[in-house]
């Protein structure tokens, strides 16, 4: 035995001289906005997850499962990050080591990575994390697992972490409020295949590639998984960011770049684990679950009153409640279940709390009910508020009588006014919506970035950011009463982009039930949708099913033209992105090519669809009547002509958005109809359609059916013009 | 009435052309010197079930297979043989016969299906999930260790994606998905809607749809009445089972709850065993039932019907007889592996020889060989994993190996075959070569001639 592990030693040693410490990767910068509006202050790691900063759960967890060298990338307030770590126990752990890589330009995951790439401070496997992960899983095994694959290939560049999650299915959303995901899995090897996370609600079907069965006898297709977002990774996961520099997020483009061009064969696999725990906080759905998961010891023993670095003791007594010790409570104030109350805090009589994380040094009046909700420090709830399913950041202060409704998250030092009612979901902080001005990042990263970029503190402006955002620290004065009540300081935020519909979906706030039975209807509908879909789709059914062929061009059909349909949207986003953040016109070009390489269409339909957008642009400008419309058409076709223009190379394309022009005058925006000739007018004065492309139209359209040639009717006149004009030259 | 069976025996198919003729119906073609029907309907007769309709395309031919089944059957099933038109389709013909349909389940086997699987299983998994359909699978015979003579064509059949894509649940008892490997262009598209019900889906493309079914009654027929263009059980219906099984169309559901309901007033006995159903039904709850329930658990919302499977345990067997390759390869499993199924009892050389048969000296019959009533065998002949049939002539100095050799061939001095099959009464001349091919009925082929790989029979077909 003595003899063959010597044995076995010799072989390995060439192994050992390379042999590094065990590397992880913490991003202390979620690249998303999420949790926006306390972000705008604080980084996302720092914020208290029952009590404890959330990059201290994750730290713990390194430490604990082995990782010596920690490299904590800071991006956004990095400075806080920085400053936070250097004051904390981890900097003076031994054979753990933290060392922060601070940059101000990284706009998402890719470019973090790429970053330490540049920096050659990894020499081995590594485990790539957020600092808003809370997991307690041991990587022994995960890690032995992926070292044995790579031994056997080289290609298994990943092993993914992930873990059993329904999604309801109703909501389809996990209960830590992310999309539902859905995995295919090869059963045996455990090989990822199939990775789809923003899932197209529009479509009810999953397409997997035939050839993957050729390859695999079977495949697990799972939408009861989470990813918990621990990579287990190899050197190579940074040398594929830098040799792509177009992928930034790590699902969205890494995982689906490998999965689906598999030019290099580098391959993913996944690691189940069954009853550890390991979750993302991802937005304050998760905030909220994880938080009661930790109070409720799954995540053991990264628990309130084990101490592990960087939280202060508490007691845990009956019924899931943790008391710190120095508390001051009233004796007749009711402390329900899971609930947390920090240190140096003081409730008042009948105060009622339950299901809550109250932090330290708080100041709670009395009669106040608390439900759900999550207090962070030094905040004062004067007499008779009410909170339900909240979010209260350091030092705010609520007034007497005030009321949260569920969902609201009040950011820092906001002051609610006395008796003020704050409404369903509201976002309230002292900063004022940042509204995004002269973006000239071509990606849409560049949104995620906004929001997280530095903003170093409340008290100084925040021009000096490349005019990327403005928020400014108005007078206290200049408050106005009505915003949240008399006496108080503070913005709503108006809810954008989203809208207040999916709000929901992503709140502390448990999902109402009016809400569930909507979306339930919804789905309803949907699924008649697609079944109808599918109908058609599926080489069977209806169709008479004499022809084979004739089927599977039916189905290419089908697809093709729900493509288009698609890719006239995508069009159309892309188009109203510059229009209202002044995209170059070269950008829109870039962007609307690759559109078209991926939905495989011809540059007529571009043309066409470009076409579309703009039209729609000019209807939806508001006016009165139909000459202001002219008016609105002509400048906005003056504006966007050069773009137009370099999609229409040939006479085909100018055709093509002639009757595109047709096919809306029809059906979707009949306003143009009366407004055809002119129109056609403008089109041919600012170059945009040649006379040949016009007089084609109209001879093509001379044998069609009467109804066909209502507008060649009205644009005779025109078209007879444009006849003698091309006669006269000759 | 329990279960009715319906047996789809087909007709004169085109792929089998030239072994089936109208003299030969598909059902007909003897799998060592039995025709393969009386394969599905000995099975049968083993489950138990021996109420049949046997549906046959073509008059013709219903009138020989049911000449047959009278002759051989008469007093152990009770058989009903109805004619429908050629070329209607699977579908087609269950529609032809609907109204013979009574019992409140309805087995549908395939005449063709070769198999050692118990129906009896089969249908036992559909009652015991009350499921609208249940499809038997069986998993996709791998090349095991087969000996020199299987043909090239072989390996091909047995590629990935020339048989089903099935999609499973985690239990491996409902069916999620299915479609025929080579009809999928390129994507497998799931629904989103199912596979969110249930959570996980396994998709296989090792397992094969046996073309042995159970249905509702209530529900074929409705899917019959209402996709007048469906025609094929196996690409419209069960497909289209399958995917609307969480939005079923399908009325029944209604109904057969009301007629249950009924009978559980009038015969309290059943009643006891309904709640016992209910109740083992109400502790694991299938995705179907969670799926239908409300949003807070409350009287189902959606209409959902079951579509179940039955795997085959790997070392069934199960092969259909749906090409000349299946047809050799079939022969040569039921004489060879899979004995058993042949009814026949072996020899200590490991074949069968009729006691009438007659070998000349010098002659050698090897392993998993049958000879049939009444052959006769030269001097120094040499029959190697070959079915000889009945009244076969077979001159000196000929090798036989691989092939079938149906009824009242004459083959002459000198010949050598292999992996071919010939038909009855069929000639071979003196010295003729052949290397996998087809000798249609009645075909003669000249003496000295060689050929590999072709189809030999009469012009006028």
């Amino acid at each position: 035995m003595v003899q063959r592990k010597g044995s076995t030693r010799v072989s390995e040693d060439a192994e050992e001289l390379v042999r590094v410490p065990l590397q992880a990767i913490l991003l202390a910068d979620s690249f998303a906005q999420k949790f926006r509006p306390i972000t705008l202050e604080r980084p996302k790691v720092l914020l208290p997850l029952v009590n404890v900063p959330m990059i201290d759960y994750t730290l713990a967890w390194l430490e604990s499962a082995g990782i010596e060298e920690v490299f904590v990338f800071c991006c956004a307030h990095s400075k806080q990050v920085i400053n936070y770590l250097e004051n904390s126990h981890w900097v003076s752990l031994p054979h753990f080591e933290v060392t922060t890589i601070e940059s101000h330009n990284s706009v998402s995951a890719g470019d973090a990575l790429r970053l330490i790439y540049e920096r050659h401070v990894i020499h081995g496997d590594f485990v790539l994390i957020t600092g808003d992960t809370v997991s307690n899983m041991s990587l022994t095994q995960a890690l032995q697992e992926h070292k044995d694959r790579r031994k056997k290939d080289n290609n298994a560049v990943m092993t993914m972490v992930i873990k059993r999650s329904k999604p309801s299915p109703i909501t389809h959303q996990s209960r830590l409020g992310t999309d539902e995901l859905f995995m295919a899995i090869d059963p045996h090897t455990k090989q990822l295949l199939y990775y789809e996370d923003k899932a197209d609600h529009l479509k009810g079907t999953l397409s997997l590639e035939k050839m993957l069965l050729a390859d695999n006898p079977s495949i697990s297709l799972h939408n009861d998984k989470q990813d918990c977002y621990i990579d287990i990774c190899s050197p190579e996961v940074l040398s594929i960011f830098t040799d792509n520099f177009d992928y930034q997020h790590l699902r969205r483009h890494f995982i689906k770049g490998l999965l689906v061009d598999d030019i290099m064969g580098y391959k993913i696999f996944t690691h189940e684990i069954h009853s550890n725990y390991a979750a993302r906080i991802d937005n304050f759905r998760s905030y909220d679950t994880i938080s009661k998961d930790i109070i409720q010891r799954w995540t053991y023993p990264l628990v309130p009153d084990v101490q592990f670095l960087g939280n202060c003791a508490a007691k845990l007594e009956r019924q899931g409640m943790y008391r710190a010790l120095d508390i001051g409570q009233s004796r007749s104030a009711q402390i329900g279940p899971f609930s947390i109350i920090g240190n140096g805090t003081n409730i008042g009589d009948n105060t009622k709390i339950s299901n809550s994380v109250i932090g330290e040094r708080c100041t709670i009046g009395s009669n106040v009910s608390i439900e759900g909700s999550y207090i962070w420090d030094n905040v004062t709830i004067e007499d008779g508020c009410v909170l339900k399913h909240a979010i209260v950041c350091n030092d705010v202060i609520m007034k007497s009588g005030a009321v949260l409704e569920p969902g609201v998250i009040l950011s820092f030092k906001v002051v609610i006014g006395q008796e003020f009612v704050v409404p369903a979901y509201s976002k309230v902080s002292l900063l004022q919506q940042p509204t995004k001005q002269d973006s000239d990042e071509e990606l849409e990263y560049a949104d995620h970035n906004s929001g997280v970029e530095e903003i170093p503190s409340i008290t100084s402006t925040v021009d000096k950011l490349n005019g990327v955002l403005t928020c400014k620290l108005p007078e206290t004065e200049a408050w106005s009463t009505s915003e949240v009540g008399s006496g108080g300081v503070g913005y709503i935020w108006s809810i954008c982009e989203g809208g207040h519909e999916e709000e929901w979906r992503h709140s502390v706030a448990p999902t109402p039930a009016d809400k569930l039975t909507e979306v339930m209807q919804a789905t309803d509908d949907d699924l008649e949708l697609t079944t109808q879909g599918s109908n058609v789709l599926l080489p069977s059914g209806e169709l008479v099913p004499d022809s084979n062929s004739n089927i599977s061009e039916d189905d290419d059909n089908e697809d093709s033209r729900d493509d288009s349909v698609y890719f006239e949207k995508e069009v159309e986003a892309t188009f109203l992105r510059a229009v209202h953040e002044n995209v170059k016109e070269d950008h829109v070009i870039l962007e609307v090519n690759s559109l078209r390489l991926s939905y495989n269409m011809t540059s007529a339909d571009c043309a066409g669809a470009l076409f579309y957008s703009v039209m729609k642009l000019a209807l939806e400008t508001p006016c009165n009547s139909n000459s202001e419309l002219l008016k609105n058409v002509a400048s906005v076709i003056t504006r966007w002509q050069k773009l137009i223009k370099s999609y229409l190379q040939s006479m085909d394309e100018e055709i093509e958005v002639i009757l595109k022009f047709e096919e809306m005058c029809l059906e979707s925006a009949k306003e143009f109809s009366a407004l055809f000739a002119q129109i056609l007018h403008i089109l041919y004065e600012k170059d945009i359609l040649q006379e040949d492309a016009i007089l084609k139209w109209a001879s093509e359209k001379e044998g069609a059916e009467e109804s066909d040639r209502v507008f060649v009717k009205q644009s005779e006149k025109f078209i007879q013009w444009l006849n003698e004009a091309s006669e006269e030259e000759d | 009435m329990d279960f009715q069976v319906v047996v789809l025996a087909g007709g004169t198919s085109k792929k089998l052309v030239p072994l089936v003729s109208k003299e030969v119906p598909k059902a007909l073609l003897p799998v060592a010197n039995r025709p393969v029907l009386s394969y599905v309907l000995e099975l049968l007769e083993h489950s138990n079930l021996k109420d049949l309709i046997v549906v046959v395309e073509g008059q013709d031919a219903a009138l020989r297979v049911g000449g047959w089944i009278s002759g051989a059957y008469v007093d152990r099933l009770h058989v009903e043989v109805a004619a429908v038109p050629e070329d209607v389709g699977t579908a087609g013909a269950l529609r032809a016969i609907a109204h013979h349909l009574t019992a409140n389940d309805i087995l549908v086997v395939s005449g063709d299906l070769v198999c050692d699987v118990s129906p009896g299983a089969v249908a036992a998994a559909h009652r015991r999930h009350g499921a609208a359909v249940t499809a038997m699978l069986c998993s996709v015979p791998v090349s095991g260790p087969l000996e020199s003579g299987s043909s090239s064509g072989k390996d091909k059949t047995k590629k990935p994606g020339c048989c089903n894509i099935i999609g499973l649940d985690p239990t491996k008892q409902f069916l999620l998905y299915i479609a025929t490997g080579p009809e999928i262009e390129r994507d497998i598209r799931v629904q989103k809607s199912i596979l969110r019900a249930v959570g996980q889906m396994e998709i296989r493309a090792d397992l094969m749809d046996a073309h042995l079914y159970a249905f509702k009654r209530a529900v074929l027929q409705e899917v019959l009445d209402q996709k007048d263009a469906f025609q094929s059980l196996q690409q419209d219906v069960l497909p289209y089972l399958v995917r609307s099984q969480l939005r079923s169309e399908l009325s029944l559901n209604g109904a057969p709850h009301t007629e249950e309901n009924g009978h559980d007033k009038v015969v309290p006995g059943i009643n006891q065993v309904m709640l016992s159903q209910l109740l083992a039904k109400t502790s694991t709850p299938s995705f179907h039932e969670l799926y239908a329930m409300g949003p807070n658990g409350s009287a189902p919302v959606r209409r959902t019907h079951k579509c179940c499977v039955y795997i085959a345990s790997q070392d069934k067997y199960c092969a259909r007889l749906n090409s000349i390759q299946a047809f050799s390869d079939i022969n040569r499993d039921v004489i060879g592996e899979a004995s058993h199924l042949s009814g026949y009892s072996f020899s200590a050389q490991n074949n069968i020889i009729h006691p009438s048969a007659e070998l000349g000296s010098k002659t050698t019959v090897g392993q998993n060989c049958m000879l049939g009533e009444g052959s006769q065998l030269g001097d120094k002949c040499s029959v190697k994993r070959s079915v000889i049939g009945r009244h076969c002539r077979i001159g000196s100095n000929v090798k036989v190996v691989n092939s079938v050799v149906m009824n009242h061939v004459t083959i002459s001095d000198g010949c050598s075959i292999q992996g071919s099959v010939i038909c009855s009464n069929a000639q071979l001349q003196e010295r003729v070569v052949l290397k996998d091919c087809q000798v249609g009925a009645g075909f003669v082929v000249t003496s000295g001639s060689e050929y590999k790989g072709e189809f030999l029979a009469k012009k006028e077909r």
